[in-house]
C-alpha cells in the first residue's frame, strides 16, 4: 500500500510499511548500508509525517516481515495479547506517543507497563522513531519490569551492573583477578558474565565452577554466565554443571537467528533445563539475552516483505520479541560493539542505545546496556559517559562494565567499574539490594552507602583478594 | 593469608593483562591511569586514520614492480561506513592480466600503520618460500576490504590472490597485519572460501618467517585441492606434510 504525504511543496511517497518506517528513522549509517535510509532530511520528517497519522493497529494487519516465512513473525502475532493492547487499540502512532508522554509525566507506571504484551516491535520501534532522545528517556524510566534470580532488578532507584572479567585464553588465576576487582568496586549484581574465549562444554564448565566457587566462598546474592552458545550450555547442563542463566545472542529475523545457529525451540529446551536446576532465591528468571542493531545486516537476513530492507531498529526491536518470550532475567543491547559500518558516531550510538532501552522496557523487557566502542568508530570516553549518564536518568536495569573500560578478550572498550560508580553517584542510584546487603556485610559500604576505596590491607580487600591467590 | 612483595595488588596486576587493580579518584580513576588509557586509544584511532604511504612500502618492496590500486570508497569516512565499496575497485581501473599463479595484494585496511611496519617483510619471506610459482605485480591497494582481492585477482587472471591488510586497532595492537588466502578468485567469494593468518606483528605477534610458512603450506595444500576455505581448513594432513 502506497502512503504519501507533501511537506513544503514537494509530494513524498512510501510504497510500503518497510520503507515508511527505514524513511522515519534518524540517520545512521547501517541503514544508508542496507540502501533503505531516508535520502534527504526533508524525506525523512515526511515519513514521520506519515507514521504519526498511522493507526497502531495496523501493524497487527500488515507485516514488514511475512509471516509464512519467518518464525519470529509468526512468535509475534501468535502471542499478541489484545486485552493487554485495548488501552491504546483505537490510538495512532502520533497519539500513542502522546499518551505515553502524558503517563510519564504523571508517573502512572502502572499504565506504560501493562501495555507489554499488546506491544508488537514494530509499533514500538514506529512510536520510538517519532520520539527525541528526552522522551525516550521520560519514559523508559516509568516503565517498569522486574526480574531477579539470586538478586533483584529493575526497581525504582537502582542501577546494576555485569561485571565482565574476559580473559585472551579464560585462564582462570585471570578471570578471578578480575571478579575480585569488579567486587571490590561494587560491580556483579546483575551478573558475573564471562564471554568465553573458546566455545566447548569443558571450558564453559571450567569457567562456570569457577564463578560458582567465588560466589558460594563469599555467598554473593548474583549469579553467574559463562557466555558461549546454547548448545554448549546444554551440554554443560547434561553433565550437571551450575548454569544460573542460559545466554544466547538473538536477532530479530529466523534468517539471522538461524546465522546464529539457533531456534526457538532450542532456547525452550535450554530454558526449561536451568529451569529445572531451581538455582534461584528471588525468582525464576533463567535466561540471558544479547542483541545489537546491525546483526540481521550483518548476516544478510535483513530483508522483508517482497524482499525488501528492513531498517535496523526495527529489526533489533523484533529480537526483544524472541527474548522476552523465554523471560529473561537479562537483555542487554551492545549498542556500539558491532562498528561504524552500523553506528558511525558518537551521536548515533547515544541515539540507538537511547531507543534500544526504551523498546526493550516498553516491550516488557530488562533491559541493560553495554555502552561501547571499537577503534575505528568515531566514538570515545566523553560519548559513552553521555550515554552511561543518559541510561541512568532512563532508569536503565544494568550497564556492562570491564576493568579499566578494556576488555582484552573482545578487544573493545566498554564502561569500566569505576564508571558505574560515578553514575550511581550523580544520579542517586543504588546497587540491587541484595547485593547492596552483601557490601555492606563486606565492610564494602561508607556510611553514605557510597562504595569504600579500600586499602589492600583492609579487611574486606584481604579477603577477596584470597580468592585471586588459590 | 600471603602477600606478594610489599603491594597487595600486584596480586591481581600479575594474574592478566586487564586494566585491574587501577585504584581510584573518587569515583574516577586517577589521572595517571586516565591518561595510560587515553594514550592507548590514541595510537590506535591514528593507527586507523593515518593514510597509506605507497613510496613507504615501495621502497621496503624494492625491486618488485608494484601496481597503484584505490577502491570504490572515496574517503577513510566512507570507507568506514560502506564495506561494500571498499571491496571494489574504482570505476575505471585497469590492471594488467598477466596469467600468474599468484597474485599479492597489499590493502591498508584498518591499519596502515600495519601495512607500513610488516606488509613488505611478510611478502619477501613469502616469496623466498614458493620457488617455481610465477607472480603478478604487487597491487597496492588504498581504502581496501579483503574482499577486494576477488576482484584484483580475476583481473590479474591468477590462480590465488594473498591479501595483506591492516587488522582493526586494538587498545594494546595498533600494528597487526593479517593475510588472507583465496584460491580463484573471483567477485561474489564467501569468507568461507579464504583462509587467514592473522597477528602478524613481531616482537609481539607472528613473525614474518612463521606467518610465511603458513601461507605457503596453505597456498600449495589450496593447489592441491583446488579450493581454499573451510575445505582446505578440514584437510589437515595436507596442509601438516606442506609445511615443512
Amino acid at each position: 500500500m502506497i502512503r504519501r504525504t507533501t511537506l513544503s511543496g514537494r509530494t513524498f511517497e512510501f510504497p510500503s510499511l518497510a520503507d515508511l518506517l527505514a524513511k522515519a528513522t534518524p540517520a545512521r549509517s547501517g541503514d544508508v548500508l542496507a540502501g533503505c535510509a531516508a535520502e534527504s532530511a526533508a524525506q525523512r520528517v515526511a515519513a514521520q509525517l506519515v507514521l504519526a497519522d498511522l493507526p497502531l493497529a495496523t501493524f497487527l494487519e500488515e507485516q514488514v516481515v511475512g509471516y509464512e516465512e519467518d518464525d519470529v513473525t509468526r512468535l509475534i502475532l501468535d502471542t499478541h495479547d489484545a486485552a493487554a493492547f485495548a488501552p491504546v487499540a483505537s490510538l495512532t502512532v502520533g497519539e500513542f506517543r502522546d499518551r505515553l508522554l502524558g503517563w510519564a509525566a504523571t508517573g502512572d507506571e502502572a499504565a506504560i507497563s501493562g501495555l507489554a504484551r499488546g506491544l508488537t516491535p514494530e509499533m514500538v520501534a514506529a512510536v520510538s522513531k517519532l520520539m527525541r532522545n528526552a522522551d525516550l528517556i521520560a519514559v523508559g524510566r516509568r516503565t517498569r519490569v522486574v526480574t531477579g534470580l539470586r538478586s533483584t532488578l529493575g526497581l525504582p532507584g537502582r542501577l546494576a551492573s555485569r561485571l565482565q572479567p574476559n580473559h585472551p585464553t579464560d585462564d582462570p588465576l585471570g578471570v578471578t583477578a578480575s571478579i575480585v576487582d569488579g567486587l571490590l568496586q561494587g560491580s556483579g549484581d546483575a551478573v558475573i558474565g564471562i564471554n568465553p574465549a573458546t566455545d566447548s562444554p569443558a571450558q564453559t564448565i571450567a569457567l562456570l565452577e569457577l564463578v560458582d566457587a567465588v560466589i558460594r566462598r563469599y555467598d554473593i546474592p548474583t549469579q553467574s554466565c559463562v557466555l558461549a552458545h546454547v548448545t554448549t550450555t546444554l551440554r554443560a547442563l547434561e553433565r550437571g554443571a551450575p548454569v544460573d542463566l542460559v545466554f544466547q545472542s538473538v536477532a530479530g529475523t529466523q534468517g539471522a537467528n538461524r546465522g546464529f545457529g539457533v531456534t526457538l525451540d532450542l532456547l525452550a529446551e535450554a530454558r526449561a533445563g536451568a529451569l529445572e536446576l531451581g538455582r534461584g532465591t528471588v525468582g525464576r528468571n533463567v535466561t540471558y539475552f544479547e542483541t545489537g542493531q546491525g546483526s540481521a545486516l550483518s548476516a544478510g537476513a535483513h530483508l522483508g516483505v517482497d524482499g525488501r530492507p528492513v531498517d535496523q531498529q526495527t529489526l533489533e526491536c523484533r529480537a526483544y520479541a524472541v527474548a522476552r518470550h523465554f523471560e529473561p532475567l537479562l537483555v542487554n543491547t551492545v549498542v556500539g560493539f558491532i562498528g561504524p559500518e552500523y553506528l558511525y558516531d558518537g551521536k548515533q550510538v547515544v541515539r540507538a542505545g537511547l531507543e534500544d532501552h526504551f523498546c526493550g522496557k516498553l516491550l516488557g523487557l530488562p533491559m541493560g546496556v553495554d555502552v561501547c566502542y571499537t577503534n575505528h568508530a568515531e566514538v570515545d570516553g566523553d560519548d559513552t559517559d553521555a550515554l552511561m549518564l543518559l541510561l541512568g536518568a532512563a532508569g536503565c536495569s544494568f550497564l556492562i562494565a570491564v576493568p579499566g573500560s578494556d576488555d582484552v578478550m573482545l578487544h573493545y572498550q566498554s564502561l569500566s567499574f569505576s564508571d558505574v560508580l560515578s553514575a550511581r553517584q550523580v544520579l542517586g542510584l543504588r546497587p540491587a539490594p541484595e547485593f547492596e546487603e552483601w557490601l555492606a556485610r563486606m565492610d564494602l559500604l561508607e556510611a553514605d552507602g557510597r562504595v569504600r576505596s579500600l586499602a589492600p590491607d583492609a579487611p574486606a580487600a584481604r579477603a577477596l583478594l584470597a580468592a585471586a591467590q588459590s | 593469608m600471603s602477600v606478594v612483595g610489599d603491594d597487595p595488588w600486584a596480586v591481581l596486576r600479575g594474574a592478566t593483562r586487564a586494566r585491574v587493580a587501577l585504584g581510584r579518584a573518587g569515583d574516577g580513576l586517577p589521572t595517571a591511569r586516565e591518561l595510560e588509557f587515553r594514550a592507548a586509544h590514541a595510537v590506535a584511532r591514528d593507527a586507523v586514520h593515518m593514510p597509506l604511504e605507497p613510496d613507504v612500502v615501495r621502497a621496503a618492496l624494492g625491486d618488485l614492480d608494484v601496481v597503484e590500486v584505490h577502491s570504490a570508497a572515496a574517503d577513510r569516512a566512507e570507507y568506514l561506513q560502506r564495506p561494500d565499496l571498499g571491496r571494489r575497485l574504482a570505476p575505471g581501473t585497469e590492471l594488467p592480466s598477466v596469467g600468474a599463479d599468484l597474485g599479492i595484494v597489499i590493502g591498508d585496511g584498518l591499519s596502515p600503520r600495519a601495512v607500513h611496519e610488516h606488509a613488505a617483510g611478510t611478502v619477501t619471506a613469502l616469496l623466498e618460500r614458493l620457488p617455481g610459482w610465477s607472480v603478478a605485480p604487487v597491487v597496492l591497494a588504498q581504502q581496501a576490504r579483503v574482499g577486494l582481492g576477488d576482484e584484483i585477482g580475476a583481473a590479474l587472471g591468477v590462480r590465488a590472490v594473498v591479501v595483506l591488510i591492516g587488522e582493526r586497532p586494538g587498545l594494546s595492537s595498533a600494528d597487526s597485519l593479517g593475510i588472507y588466502l583465496t584460491w580463484d578468485p573471483r567477485p561474489g567469494r564467501a569468507d568461507s572460501e579464504r583462509n587467514c593468518v592473522s597477528n602478524v606483528r613481531p616482537p609481539h605477534g607472528l613473525a614474518y618467517g612463521q606467518a610465511a610458512d603458513t601461507v605457503a603450506a596453505l597456498l600449495r595444500a589450496a593447489r592441491e585441492l583446488g579450493a581454499s576455505g573451510v575445505a582446505l581448513k578440514d584437510e589437515g594432513p595436507a596442509l601438516t606434510s606442506g609445511a615443512d
